[in-house]
């Protein structure tokens, strides 16, 4: 079989395995797939910067948390139906990665880190200061009247998994398509050597951009599909927290491989899971994770199949 | 009470904000001077230092004044070592690298913290000051006449307020004649300047890396210590004290110590001010795009030299 072929059919298959595990999967792990699915397209997002373009961004919440209120916020004060508030969410992901991105490509490495660090905090308090349209902390609940997209009942579970597999898909394939397209090369490429991208002609930051809007609207979908599936809305999904879950993510799927977000957020969700049975400081486990993998496994799970099995692995 | 007085006022709380912010600023501003490293960690370092403190004087007797010199140089120790053991274990296996270690700091901080909220809880406890008296301050004003002197009813502070401020300066001192004139500074500054020549004139820069980490992580303990008679130690407050420091490192200028120092003076002072004033969220909304918006524009900081 051909690469082509065999990349077609390990992400199709990953979809039709999903699309099967919602007529089986008993009712609890069956709400958790469908969050993880979500969570894995932010994930998606994510790595679109990290894996691909060798970005590292600590504040990607904010772009997840634009999404979640520009949706929720659309619906709640504007009396928006669903259709146009998840495009409401996407058009504020979008609009806010152009800005952040404009201003913070001006750095590299570590400062780029800080900065994006910064503004994705500025970005927290602000939600803060609007208590009084944003609810703050307590943040609010979309009722399950407005959660109705073209006649479908998103509250219901089976409803909610499967747009969450149709989000998920989405993300997936637009990811596969983009980093196999000319413009994906050109983002491995400046991962891979900045200047020397630049001598060929290309217009770096033009692309970098470009890898932060990318990557910021599909994060900001992920938010709104959030907020509009699970019902709700708050501050906590703008925490720095929820800017280290999609890196923790990447990392331990894998940066750099389409396929890896999902495994990396399949893995870590239900590591936390487990363990906050046991104990109530499950974020325990994410920073041992986090150690463990930047001095052990840098590649992650991904990359050690790219390694060692699947050398086509996209 | 009148304006005077309650800027006063305001201005002393800041001093206070500012001498620890200082500390912590510079141990975070040290380690990235000379090791290249951001330790996202160095809040918890902090918050270890308030839980160390708590620990050590609730265990050691002899009245609180014999108890908090106790913790003052146990708890820093113990923070010390305990940085000394990442950097050997943890950061000096990722040979350093700026972007790696970030990642790893990230996952100590998680690690810090939740191990913290397992075995001390969740609770916010206190530690007696060693000495609390309070000291009225007095106020001229222009009264029918000529100039007379106020006690306004509230201006105050306390005498370990006044301590603490001491107690920076000195320690800050101290660092700064660490770093100018002592062999290990001399070291240090090589280390900073080109580890690769420093390593190859017999310069053991592994080793010096160790050291700096843990003299960063034990000044951000003593800043912790000196500050949890004031505010309760609790398991969170890493986060706020970390947001600060990397506010003022960055004003100041990355791994500059001079300019962290006036940094720390001018967000402590103008940070009591503003929040005695404005709203506290307004306040760090606007310190924390200042910040980025530094980064962006003027990297070497507001008061730093050219870009190394």
């Amino acid at each position: 079989m051909s690469e082509n072929g065999k990349i077609i059919l390990l992400h199709t298959g990953l979809i039709a395995l999903l699309l099967a595990l919602n007529f089986i999967l008993p009712a609890y792990h069956h709400g958790n797939i469908a969050r993880v699915m979500v969570l894995a397209s932010y994930a998606i997002g994510y790595n679109i910067l990290l894996g691909y373009t060798g970005l590292l961004s600590l504040g990607h919440a904010l772009f997840f948390a634009a999404g979640m209120y520009g949706m929720g916020l659309s619906i709640r004060h504007l009396g928006f139906s669903p259709a146009p508030a998840l495009m409401m969410g996407i058009a504020a992901g979008a609009l806010v990665s152009v800005a952040i991105g404009a201003l913070a490509l001006r750095t590299s490495g570590v400062a780029f880190m800080i900065v994006t660090l910064m503004f994705a905090q500025a970005g927290y308090l602000t939600i803060l200061l609007f208590g009084k349209w944003t609810r703050g902390d307590e943040g609010f609940v979309i009722q399950q009247a407005e959660r109705i997209l073209w006649g479908i009942d998103l509250s219901d579970a089976n409803n909610r998994y499967l747009a969450a597999l149709v989000l998920f898909a989405l993300c997936l394939f637009a990811a596969l398509w983009l980093v196999r397209h000319p413009v994906g090369r050109v983002f491995v490429a400046i991962r891979e050597n900045e200047e020397r991208a630049q001598l060929l002609g290309y217009n770096v930051f033009l692309y970098k951009l470009a890898a932060v809007v990318a990557s910021g609207t599909i994060s900001a979908a992920a938010g709104a599909s959030y907020g509009l599936l699970f019902g709700y809305a708050g501050a906590t999904f703008a925490t720095v927290q929820y800017s280290i879950f999609p890196l923790l993510w990447v990392l331990l799927g894998g940066m750099g491989t389409v396929i890896g977000p999902f495994l990396g957020a399949v893995f870590m969700f239900y590591l936390i899971d487990l363990s906050s049975g046991i104990t109530n400081a499950y974020m325990l486990i994410a920073g041992v994770a986090l150690v463990l993998l930047t001095l052990f496994a840098p590649q992650g799970i991904g990359g050690e199949f790219r390694r060692r099995v699947w050398g086509w692995l996209p | 009470m009148d304006f005077g007085p309650y800027l006063m006022l305001a201005t002393l709380e800041g001093a206070v904000l500012a001498a620890v912010l200082a500390l912590m600023a510079s141990g975070l501003s040290l380690v990235f001077g000379v090791m290249r490293v951001v330790n996202v960690a160095h809040g918890e370092l902090y918050m270890l230092g308030a839980v160390f403190a708590w620990w050590v004087t609730s265990f050691v007797g002899g009245g609180p004044a014999v108890a908090f010199v106790a913790a003052l140089i146990i708890a820093p120790l113990i923070v010390g070592a305990l940085a000394v053991l990442a950097d050997i274990t943890i950061l000096k296996r990722l040979e350093y690298d700026p972007e790696r270690t970030i990642v790893a700091t990230i996952g100590l901080l998680y690690i810090m913290q939740q191990v913290t909220l397992m075995t001390y809880g969740a609770d916010a406890r206190p530690v007696v000051p060693p000495f609390n008296t309070r000291l009225a301050i007095p106020w001229l004003e222009w009264a029918d006449g000529g100039l007379q002197v106020f006690w306004p009813w509230g201006l105050s502070i306390t005498s370990y307020k006044l301590f603490v401020i001491v107690a920076a300066v000195v320690v800050l001192l101290g660092i700064r004649l660490m770093m100018t004139r002592s062999r290990i500074g001399l070291l240090m500054r090589a280390s900073q300047l080109d580890s690769e020549t420093a390593q190859a004139f017999g310069i053991p820069v592994e080793r010096i890396y160790a050291l700096v980490f843990g003299i960063g992580a034990a000044l951000a303990a003593l800043a912790g210590v000196l500050i949890v008679p004031i505010q309760q130690a609790h398991y969170l407050m890493g986060g706020d004290a970390l947001l600060l420091s990397f506010i003022v490192v960055i004003i100041g200028g990355l791994g500059s110590l001079g300019g962290t120092i006036v940094a720390a003076l001018l967000i402590g002072l103008s940070d009591g001010i503003i929040s005695v004033f404005f709203s506290p969220t307004l306040a760090k909304i606007i310190a924390t795009i200042l910040v980025a918006l530094v980064l962006v524009f003027r990297p070497q900081g507001l008061f730093g030299g050219r870009a190394r």
